[in-house]
């Protein structure tokens, strides 16, 4: 089993009527089967409303099931009386950089998670430094985080996510509200953790860019998952991911193009070099 | 307009003051305003002074900073003297018609107001040595004792600390959704009172509606960073009394002491 597993993973939401009875259900994740093995890369694709938040949620333990099971490094979340236990194993970080620091000065932002695990104080400070290092923002550590850019407010709630030394992290979006460069920081950042500390990536997003260095893509589309494979597995189907929707990178968008008028190259062309050498085969 | 507010007045100095545990400001300025209600006598200001002048210029920060938290109290003050003046009964030095203007009454009038001013600039050395995160961090823990009669000690430091966090944030929406507001016509300047309550309607509305998600937001991202309420939590940066604070007790203690000293004696 991996470190992330679902089993028919079902989640309604409830309307309540002024009574508190349930009025109205709607499906939002729907028998999503998920098996994730530790180190890897994950992204999830899909359109607006297709459901990857509330799947985002349920990996964190936000959100428990309405029907079948989800597997938290070998822990069912219907099963675990304390939560926040789950909770360290996979952080997530959100869209919103406001929204989601605590803290009054950076550093103290990042040491929030540990002082909640109850960490010793010597050990927060030590976690505290490392995760400012590797997110590079030990500059900032005594800035107040509202005079930071977008993508430096990420890179902080990065860093106080790997102070908890989880053992996955789930990013929703969290590229949504920057500019391309501040994008390009928060991905450098994330892509470093994934290699280097060998933290298991789960990376929601509407950027297809982002998806090319992905071990493995979910396309979800009305809850169900209903593409999985490589990237280049994924993009080589441009009609069906029409279908759903959702874009594919201009590369590949222009090889396809490129193809179907009669030039001799292989579909699922992820970036300009792979194009470049298909063309002057 | 709206940005030029800033909450908590901290002074960013290198004083004792500012080194100072929190929790020790906090007791300063209790045995501070304690004293200044048991002196009533000239020579009892005298001493008050001499500690506030002392802590002045112990703290490092300008003399008018201290002067400006009076700003705010200058119309209260004003009413308190007038009142205290014109309605003590005593010994009648001015009459105009049915006022009377009493010497019992200026005495009072002249200490309210030393004790009303003493009492802000006091708290100001407080507030202008202290961070909004000490501050609240000293309270939590100075408060700690009423845990046991289930005051939730922790949850309203942690609300204390949010909010210091999130009000410049709304006052910037703030700001934007009144400038997206007045290029859709509406009028926040002219008009009578109601008028103008009325025309706030546009403002507060959206802002609450955001604050609200905001909240939802913040919510949702402690608990996913484990956030399960004060049990077992440690601290990153631990209140820790060193020598400056239990010598700084030492003078409060010494000063109350001459406080009780002066009232018991009279003088
Ligand atoms: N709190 C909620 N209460 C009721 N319904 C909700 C709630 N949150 C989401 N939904 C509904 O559940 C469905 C899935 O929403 P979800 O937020 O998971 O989609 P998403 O893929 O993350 O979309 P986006 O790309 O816009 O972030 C949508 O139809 C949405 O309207
Ligand atoms: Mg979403």
């Amino acid at each position: 089993m991996g470190i992330i597993k679902a089993f028919k993973l079902g989640f309604d939401y409830l309307k309540y009527d002024e009574d508190g009875n349930v009025q109205d259900t709607q499906r939002a994740v729907d028998d999503v089967n998920l098996d994730i093995e530790a180190g890897e890369f994950v992204a999830i694709l899909g359109h607006n409303g297709s459901g990857k938040s509330t799947l985002a949620k349920h990996l964190n333990a936000l959100l428990l099931p309405s029907e079948g099971t989800l597997w938290i490094d070998g822990t069912a979340t219907d099963e675990e009386p304390e939560l926040w236990k789950l909770r360290q194993k996979a952080g997530m970080v959100f869209q919103n950089p406001d929204n989601q620091i605590i803290g009054t000065v950076v550093e103290e932002d990042v040491g929030f998670g540990p002082e909640n695990m109850g960490v010793p104080t010597e050990k927060i400070w030590k976690r505290v430094d490392e995760s400012l290092q590797k997110v590079g923002m030990t500059a900032y550590r005594h800035h107040s985080p509202n005079k930071l850019s977008g993508g430096q407010k990420q890179r902080v709630a990065i860093a106080g996510i790997m102070a908890m030394r989880p053992k996955c992290i789930v990013l929703d979006e969290p590229t949504a509200m920057l500019d391309p460069n501040g994008r390009r920081e928060v991905l450098k950042a994330v892509r470093e953790l994934n290699q280097q500390e060998n933290v298991t990536v789960i990376l929601i997003t509407h950027y297809m860019e982002e998806v090319i260095h992905a071990d493995k893509v979910y396309v979800m589309d009305e809850g169900k998952i209903v593409m999985q494979g490589t990237p280049k597995e994924i993009f080589s189907q441009v009609d069906t991911l029409k279908k759903y929707r959702l874009d594919v990178p201009q590369v590949t968008l222009l090889a396809h193009e490129l193809r179907k008028s009669g030039v001799d190259i292989p579909e699922g062309i992820l970036t300009t070099e792979e194009l470049v050498s298909a063309l002057c085969r | 307009m709206l940005r030029d507010i800033t909450l908590g007045q901290y002074y960013p100095a290198n004083s004792v003051l500012h080194k100072l545990d929190p929790r020790t400001k906090l007791a300063g300025t209790m045995v501070f305003i304690i004293s200044v209600f048991l002196f009533h006598t000239l020579p009892g200001y005298a001493v008050a002074t001499l500690f506030l002048a002392a802590m002045i210029a112990v703290s490092k920060v300008p003399v008018k900073f201290m002067f400006k938290g009076l700003k705010a109290i200058v119309m209260i003050l004003m009413i308190t003297v007038v009142f205290n003046m014109i309605l003590t009964p005593g010994e009648v030095l001015w009459k105009l018609g049915f006022l009377k203007v009493t010497r019992e009454g200026v005495q009072l009038a002249v200490r309210m107001a030393i004790r009303l001013t003493y009492l802000v600039i006091g708290s100001s050395i407080m507030t202008l040595t202290t961070t909004p995160n000490q501050l609240t961090d000293g309270l939590e823990k100075a408060l700690r004792p009423l845990n046991k009669i289930h005051v939730p000690v922790h949850e309203i430091s942690m609300m204390m600390s949010i909010a210091l966090r999130f009000i410049p944030i709304l006052l910037e929406e703030t700001d934007k959704i009144m400038k997206a507001q007045i290029a859709r016509g509406a009028d926040f300047e002219n008009g009578n009172l109601i008028q103008k309550a009325k025309n706030m309607v546009p403002l507060l509305v959206p802002l609450f509606i955001s604050a609200f998600r905001r909240a939802n937001d913040l919510a949702m991202a402690m608990e996913a960073r484990c956030y399960h309420g004060g049990e077992d939590r440690t601290q990153m940066k631990p209140l820790k009394y060193a020598a400056w604070d239990r010598a700084a007790y030492g003078i409060l203690a010494a000063y109350l002491a001459v406080a009780i000293a002066f009232r018991v004696a009279g003088i």
